[in-house]
């Protein structure tokens, strides 16, 4: 019995005169189990489920029956999974009296989204970039107050634009409502693009110029095809904040064109019928699912958009 | 360089004129033009139609003396209070564990992030299921032995704006996290190591020399918050509608049905430009402290 923890003790030691000889390499270990590593992982794991239990709440109660909804309990997984609620979400669910469900929202989404990215990030990546490059006089005061404006609450430019769109014969109608993200798009974009331009080096620019480029030249033949990340980081701001609006689209669109979010909030919230909660769970995760797809597709694109927005130049 | 010749001011540089056509159209007509409509028109007697029929103050002195409005604005300042302390330290606490070279930071990250991609509706819609009395926390807690746990925070008048708060912070504290975390990966090790030789502890550090260095950073993000809450309107129409009664009312949603529900025009514009106001108090001290020190850009 000596033996061995003379043995141990010995061997401990020869272990730690090694240790010495060559002498501590890197920071000092951490023991994997200490008090602040229990505390720091505890804290990120309890946040964790309380970020993630409305998304598991919303999938588990998709996929059950009405019947098992009123018999059991939230967060627990579904004895049966049946798919009925997801068809009926997507094909049969009211609102007031037409029965077409979500994806006559979904469609007009799609509608809504594809032109206003489109157009948005057109007219900004132009004029970001003739900010950066071609500045002219009064150009500043101009994007100042651009600036200034996106954080002005929508609800102070609501009407006076419901008139200058009804003047123009295009209130209610789609493309009335591709202006408007078009316009509300356009401050954070336009400051995207106007500093993306300004990082690249001007050598480039003038470069470009001496050899006879022109405005657009310089723009299609240099800065577009450098500049592609800026424009997947700029659609990817623009996709899930068109698809996420709700206000605008109660505000400009007549009832046949209304977008996914505004009809989702139609069929839950309404107070006819009987409720059927695992339909609207699946209106709810159906209406999610095209901006968590972009999420969790762009990765690191999506927090350098959001960082890109939040940070001001 | 265009020495040579000159032949009119305006037609110099004249496509990136054109190009912004689009922002010179949108910062005077919608940002500048818009907003001054509303203005004027909110000292008016408008109803259906906006008439040029000036009252004085009258629709304010309507506005302050309704009581929807006075508790929205109650809402707006608790919810405000609160939305804004608890994402700013939880953001922060978060992005500091974070910032422990913890393994699986991505996975947390993605986690905490993924509610801010979804939209209000869904959010609200989420919650109110999961705080449904009938089948959510609280029914699940009553089965497990516990009959009398009362946890209804969206049919209580007292407690909605806490049933809305969670909603809030579970949207938008990912936001505040990243936000947060770039700022303190921003900081130069050199402190920390600084730090460290002075026997600093980790928490004063934080405290006293980390946070007074992150100050663009929080200012940024305060701005930030303190916008989005202002114009708070889609997740209470999909959360609670308003109710119980007019318990979880806001300003955003006070404009919005006197405009287009209540056909109460000038109401709508006194309410909006209120919010103007409000939005004015917070930017102006902040674009003086951003922008008035120096005197370039």
């Amino acid at each position: 019995m000596t033996d061995t923890a003379l043995d141990i003790r010995a061997s401990a030691g020869s272990q730690a005169r090694a240790e010495a000889l060559t002498g501590p390499n890197g920071p000092k270990p951490r023991p994997i189990i200490s008090p602040r590593n229990i505390m720091i992982y505890g804290t990120l794991f309890v946040v964790s489920v309380y970020y993630l239990l409305p998304l598991y709440v919303m999938i588990m109660t998709s996929v059950k029956g009405m019947p098992e909804i009123r018999m059991g309990n939230i967060f627990s997984p579904p004895l049966e999974i049946t798919f009925q609620p997801w068809v009926k979400a997507w094909a049969e669910a009211c609102t007031g009296l037409n029965c077409e469900g979500l994806s006559r929202g979904f469609w007009n989404s799609v509608r809504i989204t594809i032109p206003s990215v489109i157009v948005s990030i057109a007219i900004a990546s132009v004029n970001g970039y003739a900010l950066a490059n071609w500045r002219f006089k009064g150009a500043n005061i101009f994007f100042t107050i651009l600036i200034f404006g996106a954080f002005v609450p929508y609800q102070v430019m609501l009407y006076p634009i419901v008139i200058l769109l009804r003047e123009a014969g295009l209130y209610g109608s789609l493309t009335g409502l591709v202006i408007v993200h078009t316009i509300f798009g356009m401050p954070i974009l336009t400051l995207l693009f106007r500093n993306y331009f300004s990082s690249l080096p001007e050598e480039l620019f003038k470069a470009a110029r001496v050899d006879g480029a022109g405005f657009w030249g310089i723009y299609f033949k240099i800065m577009l095809p450098m500049s592609l990340p800026i424009f997947v980081v700029a659609m990817i701001l623009q996709i899930t904040g068109i698809w996420n609006d709700f206000l605008f689209g109660v505000v400009y669109t007549r009832p046949e064109n209304y977008p996914m979010t505004v009809q989702l909030n139609n069929i839950v919230n309404s107070v006819q019928g009987v409720k059927e909660y695992n339909v609207n769970m699946a209106a709810t995760v159906l209406t999610g699912l095209v901006p968590l797809i972009v999420y969790f597709v762009s990765g690191k694109l999506f927090v350098r958009g959001i960082a890109a927005g939040a940070v001001k130049g | 360089m265009d020495r040579a010749g000159r032949p009119n001011q305006l037609f110099r540089n004249l496509n990136a004129k054109i190009a912004s056509i689009p922002m010179v159209l949108t910062a005077v007509v919608i940002f500048t033009g818009a907003t001054l409509w509303t203005v004027v028109y909110s000292f008016t007697n408008s109803r259906l139609l906006p008439r040029l029929e000036f009252v004085g103050f009258d629709q304010y002195e309507r506005l302050w003396s309704s009581s929807r409005w006075i508790v929205s604005i109650q809402n707006i300042m608790i919810y405000g209070t609160l939305s804004l302390t608890f994402s700013l330290v939880i953001g922060f606490v978060l992005a500091a564990f974070l910032d422990q070279k913890v393994r699986f930071e991505n996975t947390f990250r993605t986690i905490f992030l993924y509610p801010f991609a979804l939209s209000f509706i869904v959010t609200g819609l989420v919650w109110q299921w999961i705080l449904n009395p009938e089948f959510g926390i609280q029914s699940v807690v009553r089965s497990w032995g516990w009959e009398n746990f009362v946890f209804d925070p969206l049919y209580n008048q007292s407690l909605v704006l806490y049933g809305l708060l969670i909603a809030g912070l579970w949207q938008g504290t990912g936001l505040v996290m990243c936000l947060m975390l770039a700022g303190l990966r921003g900081i130069d090790e050199e402190i920390w190591k600084a730090s460290r030789v002075d026997g600093i502890p980790v928490w004063k550090t934080y405290l006293f020399i980390i946070i007074p260095m992150m100050r663009p950073v929080f200012i940024t993000t305060l701005v930030l918050i303190a916008s989005g809450i202002v114009r708070l309107y889609d997740l209470v129409v999909a959360q609670t509608s308003g109710g119980p009664g007019i318990a979880s009312e806001v300003p955003a949603k006070y404009v919005y049905d006197s405009l287009f529900l209540r056909q109460n025009l000038a109401q709508g514009f006194a309410g909006s430009t209120m919010m103007l106001l409000t939005v004015l108090i917070v930017l102006i001290p902040w674009a003086y402290l951003e922008f008035g020190g120096k005197k370039r850009d």
